[in-house]
């Protein structure tokens, strides 16, 4: 065996605890966030075995999934939700977590509050209910999402059992086009390799593409991972995560601080280090990109018109029902599409940075009138920030209102449902059928796309509205 | 959770020769608020099986009493998508024990093991040869044979041998669950988290 590690086989390897013979490897998790609708089962199953939680600690519990994005202030009115959030509530109180509930100040989606208050640090092992807990590979960690069976382990045992996956680079290089974000970044890298392209591994993403990036746009990147199969994605920590982490909440102060910075700088994958599969893209091949089927691997160049069922990989019976739900055709161009709503939020993009590129087309324009519009922060730091930095007045200029922060509409837990049949720009991750309501269309594309389909009322390439802006 | 013992199985099978089938149509969002493991079961594959006044969609498979079994038999890729381990609880209370496919997502894969539904990994050809023997006769049976990780299509005789890591595996053949293994390895977890600073 070489001695050469990648950044994964560093952060995964210091962190097991016991292998098992011919079996998974036992490993510790530094950190474990919990949720409504995923934890209350687990807890319910802790305490028919008698077990405690041993290390509350390393917990961290917040309200996000099934939460109102209106009126947090009143009771909540879905009798099942309220009961969610008491569970939640409850258990959190009775196990000695922390626990950052509908209203608190830190509340938020748990993949944007996590980095917020610095519980995301590099070289961590943090686990989470919701596959979506990659987004926090972006500061070089090892996050992946769980199931309820296993939220109960981590609970009772701060470990996890797992096999450890197989190793995979994704490195881009160049410089990104004008108008393309993070998001078409791995928008296009899922409709490479598909859905199922990085099933059974972990992806590191290199080269200057992400070395660029700012810590906003390598989280939206790691947090779509898991829309390509992979287990999670990660970055290696630079100067730019040890800033954005420094001086956070929980993240080490004084000396605890240079002995992590010193351990921290070690985490790169060290030359010569080999992976199981490495691939290749140029930033120049990437255009602003938006999905026209019901998983997020079909997604194409907003420009380009629908491929044909040959064109693509998989069976052709799949494509045409996928398109039929869509009622699109192959061939058609997505360009000029009517559209009906346009949500912006989820811990893929409701972060400052996506309302920022939001605002930055919407401003001194107007709402289309066929368009409804949710404007949904990740949490409510990225609230405040959001009115302090004049994008509030910017939004209610141009005829939109911001909601209160969670995960709404991106998995239509609450009443932030698109009705059947109707059209939905969405800068969240998914676009399955029924996902954002039943019989809902989803249309995933950055906020860029995002803005310039609610200021349009169809699929817009947002480099128009934008050259227009500069010119 | 306990489960029931998983040793050899013989069944008919449930056909969804469709790609990509993610854990959002196995078990859709909305259903998702219960604090108790109860009732998903029935509402397993919800918005394909039911029109939205809940009256049934009768060209679907799980609505057509041609088929029934222990066993679903589903396209590549199947469980993609969400964590929700609620997709495998409606799997395991609909009474589906095993689930066949030629590609699983990673999360699903682990979460069946966990609650008890063996997820079995056939070559596309064999798949393609357990669709036909079911489009032959519905109720052709299959048997899925743990101890030997095997599965057979009884009419024909054919056979594919299939993957399962051995702990696992264990597991599942005893009835045992991952958290009493780890309970009893508590020393060795303290001792480690000393050495693991916040
Ligand atoms: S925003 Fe969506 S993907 Fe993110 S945590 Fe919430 S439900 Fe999961």
């Amino acid at each position: 065996m070489s001695a050469q590690k990648t950044l994964f086989d560093k952060v995964w390897d210091s962190h097991v605890v016991h292998n098992i013979e011919n079996g998974p490897q036992v490993l510790f998790i530094d950190r474990h966030l919990v949720h409504e609708v995923t934890s209350p089962v687990a807890f319910l199953g802790l305490k028919n075995r008698g077990a405690d939680v041993l290390y509350p600690k390393r917990t961290f519990a917040t309200a996000d999934h099934n939460t109102p994005t209106i009126n947090q202030h009143l009771p909540v009115e879905d009798p099942l939700s309220a009961n969610q959030l008491r569970a939640l509530e409850q258990n959190a109180k009775e196990h000695g977590i922390s626990h950052w509930g509908l209203g608190h100040e830190k509340n938020g989606i748990v993949h944007v509050v996590g980095p917020e208050y610095g519980i995301t640090q590099p070289g961590a092992t943090i686990v989470c209910g919701d596959s979506h807990t990659s987004t926090h590979g972006a500061f070089g960690a090892i996050a992946f999402g769980i199931g309820t069976s296993e939220v109960e382990m981590v609970l009772a045992t701060q470990c996890i059992m797992q096999p450890k996956p197989k190793k995979m680079r994704i490195n881009i290089t160049g410089t990104l086009n004008f108008g393309v974000t993070p998001k078409d970044v791995a928008l296009y890298i899922i409709s490479k390799l598909t859905t199922s392209g990085a099933t059974g591994y972990f992806v590191e993403y290199a080269g200057d593409v992400f070395e660029d990036m700012s810590m906003e746009g390598r989280m939206t990147v790691c947090n779509l991972s898991i829309e390509m199969g992979a287990r999670g994605g990660m970055i290696a920590p630079d100067k730019k995560t040890f800033e954005y982490i420094k001086g956070r909440e929980f993240t080490p102060t004084g000396t605890a601080w240079d002995k992590a910075m010193a351990y921290w700088k070690t985490l790169k994958t060290d030359e010569g280090a080999t992976f199981d599969k490495e691939l290749s893209f140029n930033a120049s091949d990437i255009e602003p990109m938006i999905t026209y089927g019901t998983n997020p691997g079909m997604g194409m160049g907003i420009s380009k018109s629908i491929p044909n069922a040959d064109q693509v990989e998989g069976g052709k019976a799949t494509y045409e029902k996928s398109l039929g739900y869509m009622a699109f055709n192959q061939g058609e161009d997505m360009i000029g599409k009517p559209i009906d709503f346009v949500f912006i939020g989820s811990c893929t993009n409701g972060r400052i940075e996506d309302f920022r590129a939001f605002a930055s087309i919407v401003k001194g324009r107007q709402k289309a009138t066929n368009v409804t519009a949710w404007l949904v922060p990740g949490s409510h730091k990225v609230e405040s920030a959001i009115k302090e930095e004049g994008l509030l007045d910017i939004f209610t200029e141009a005829g939109f209102e911001l909601r209160e922060p969670g995960c709404s509409a991106c998995l239509a837990m609450n009443d932030d449902k698109v009705p059947a049949g109707k059209y939905a720009v969405s800068t969240s991750n998914r676009n399955f059928e029924g996902r954002q309501g039943p019989g809902s269309r989803t249309l995933l594309a950055s906020p860029l796309v995002a803005a310039a389909a609610a200021v349009t009322g169809k699929v817009t390439d947002p480099r128009e509205l934008m050259e227009a802006t500069v010119n | 959770m306990a489960y029931d013992k998983f040793n050899i199985l013989t069944s008919s099978a449930v056909p969804l020769p469709i790609e990509n089938v993610d854990t959002d149509q196995i078990i859709p969002a909305r259903f998702l608020k219960a604090t108790e493991r109860k009732g998903f079961g029935d509402n397993l594959f919800r918005d394909w099986k039911y029109n939205s006044d809940n009256s049934p969609k009768e060209s679907f498979v799980l609505n057509n009493p041609i088929y029934g079994g222990k066993i679903l038999v589903g396209g590549k890729n199947f469980g993609s998508g969400s964590s929700r381990e609620h997709a495998a609880w409606a799997v395991y209370d609909y009474g589906f024990r095993c689930v066949v496919s030629s590609f699983f997502a990673d999360i699903f894969r682990g979460n069946c093991l966990n609650v008890g539904v063996l997820p079995v990994q056939v070559s596309p050809e064999f798949l393609h040869k357990i669709f036909q023997a079911i489009e032959t006769d519905p109720k052709t049976q299959l048997e899925v044979n743990l101890q030997n990780q095997t599965i057979t299509i009884n009419s024909t005789g054919e056979s594919e041998s299939f993957d399962i890591n051995e702990y696992k595996k264990g597991n599942l053949l005893n009835g045992f669950d991952d958290i009493d293994y780890l309970l009893n390895i508590k020393e060795n977890i303290e001792t480690f988290a000393q050495n693991t600073p916040l």
